[in-house]
């Protein structure tokens, strides 16, 4: 692993001087963009008491965090429907009939070669589905084929001797995938899974495009119209914030479970269950060695 | 079959208008990601701060949310400009994010020796990085590389949506003709497929060609 610091020495006092001019220089330009990005808005006049005055009202108040209810109900029945789907994806896909294999391998790589907004068209224009039904159909249909495929490698994962011990104390194929190998896998698959829900929290935001009134239709309402002189940078300005932010905890989420993962001994003691030369205790690795 | 047969011409365009978007955004979204790349590993704090920052911004934000600010938003500011071009640069931004994090992911795997003893033949950070690193980096980042484009690719629909000519929009045209809308949704996904399988394969090679022999 190249850290940064590989690639050039310790700065001397010299370079040292260098690096602060080109710092300041740097940042002399992004400020330069920023002030005039700020001017742009000053002087088309985003900043008016009219453009701002809806977000005092109630009622706009209230159409925004409907919108956003909205928003949060698709991803939360997504997420339930695709973590489901792709639970059953993923025990086809490892199922030892052949048939159901290909099916299950059919579904999942159609599903994930397609645009998720094709699917979701398809289900609104074609089938005429409601506006939700088809957001979340079509989430559930891609995220799942993704999760599939995360839980099959999380499964394939876990090392072969858990399972050659699971079969050889007598335990039938569901009870060794329900018992032994799906625990250890969810647990180093939960970073994974959480990053895809991310995926999906974001792309609930497509629903804008086949009228689902979810947040961001919320702001497209607010800002065509005319009463307030269409403010429609001050609704970029309000809702990305809230989107990204969303996003940006979950990630957080994601990458904090992660590093939780790392440091737990439980994880530990299933990567390291091979038995080298030196470790005497199952889990014994040395504690300074590095790991991935 | 006649639904495509009849209706060659709109297929066609709103084929030509996804290759189109894919292509230039591909090449925005790699020159972009490259120079985040750099930024977030240069000695420089205020060019690694501006580069994490795109990227975790980036990364996070709905695309739905980026067209809209980009393709409605950016002409309040008489920024007036093609739709598609403004769909080339929400689409290249947005993908940048993954291309910069594929890249230093890529940078990553290079093992530390290398970088460590390009510098003590008295190589400075920019000959490290062009002659030694990078050529290495470049090698592992096939892989990731391919699949962020492919993702770009299946991203391309949304802008059908706001009104550029591309093949989930042309739906729109032909439901109004009359036309099976099922078959016209199956003849639209064998296009996507088309493109998508068309930059696999092309990843493949270049993999074949140039990737790590593991």
């Amino acid at each position: 692993m190249t850290d940064a610091t590989a690639l050039y020495d310790v700065p001397g006092p010299l370079t040292r001087r260098r690096h602060l001019l080109y710092g300041v220089l740097s940042t002399a330009v992004l400020a330069g963009i920023v002030a005039w990005l700020l001017y742009l808005l000053f002087s088309t006049g985003q900043f008016t008491y009219t453009k701002w005055m809806p977000f005092e009202y109630t009622g706009i108040q209230e159409l925004l965090l409907r919108g956003l209810g909205n928003t949060l109900k698709a991803f939360a029945l997504a997420a339930v429907f695709s973590l489901a789907l792709g639970g059953l994806l993923a025990a086809g896909r490892l199922s030892d009939h052949r048939g159901v294999r290909w099916a299950a391998t059919a579904v999942v790589e159609f599903f994930r070669a397609m645009p998720v907004l094709v699917m979701i068209f398809f289900i609104f224009v074609a089938l005429k589905a409601q506006p939700l039904v088809a957001l979340v159909a079509g989430l559930t249909l891609y995220n799942g084929s993704v999760l599939a495929e995360v839980f099959r490698s999380g499964v394939a994962a876990v090392e072969r001797g858990q399972r050659e011990a699971a079969f050889a104390l007598g335990m039938r194929k569901t009870q060794v995938m329900t018992h032994v190998l799906v625990p250890q896998a969810v647990r180093a698959m939960l970073p994974a899974i959480i990053s895809q829900l991310v995926v999906a929290l974001k792309d609930t935001s497509l629903g804008y495009l086949i009228t689902y009134e979810e947040f961001l239709h919320a702001g497209k309402l607010i800002a065509s119209n005319l009463d307030y002189d269409l403010p429609f940078i001050p609704v970029v300005m309000v809702i990305s914030p809230i989107y990204i932010g969303m996003c940006m905890l979950l990630s957080w989420f994601a990458g904090w479970v992660s590093r939780r993962e790392r440091h737990s001994p439980k994880t530990e003691a299933v990567a390291v269950a091979e038995a080298g030369p030196g470790a005497l205790l199952p889990g014994g690795e040395p504690p300074t060695a590095p790991r991935p | 079959m006649n639904v495509l047969t009849e209706n060659w011409s709109v297929f066609w365009e709103g084929f030509l208008g996804t290759v189109e978007l894919t292509v230039f955004a591909s090449l925005l979204a790699l020159a972009l990601g490259f120079l985040m790349a750099s930024f977030r590993v240069a000695p420089v704090g205020s060019l690694r701060v501006f580069g994490t920052a795109w990227v975790t911004v980036l990364r996070n934000t709905p695309l739905t949310l980026l067209f809209f600010a980009v393709l409605l938003g950016l002409p309040r500011f008489g920024l007036v400009l093609p739709f598609k071009l403004f769909a080339v640069l929400a689409l290249g931004c947005y993908t940048s994010a993954f291309i910069c994090e594929a890249l230093r992911s890529g940078i990553n795997t290079v093992p530390r020796g290398q970088g460590e003893a390009a510098r003590s033949l008295g190589m400075s950070f920019g000959q490290v990085l062009s002659v030694v690193v990078l050529p290495q980096a470049f090698r592992s980042v096939i892989p990731p590389v391919g699949s962020t484009l492919i993702a770009l690719a299946k991203n391309s629909a949304i802008a059908g949506a706001f009104s550029v000519t591309e093949l989930l929009g042309t739906y729109r045209t032909i439901s109004e003709l009359g036309y099976n809308i099922v078959w016209t949704f199956v003849w639209i996904a064998v296009g996507y497929l088309i493109v998508t399988l068309a930059i696999s394969a092309l990843f493949n090679f270049l993999e074949r060609t140039w990737g790590v022999a593991r």
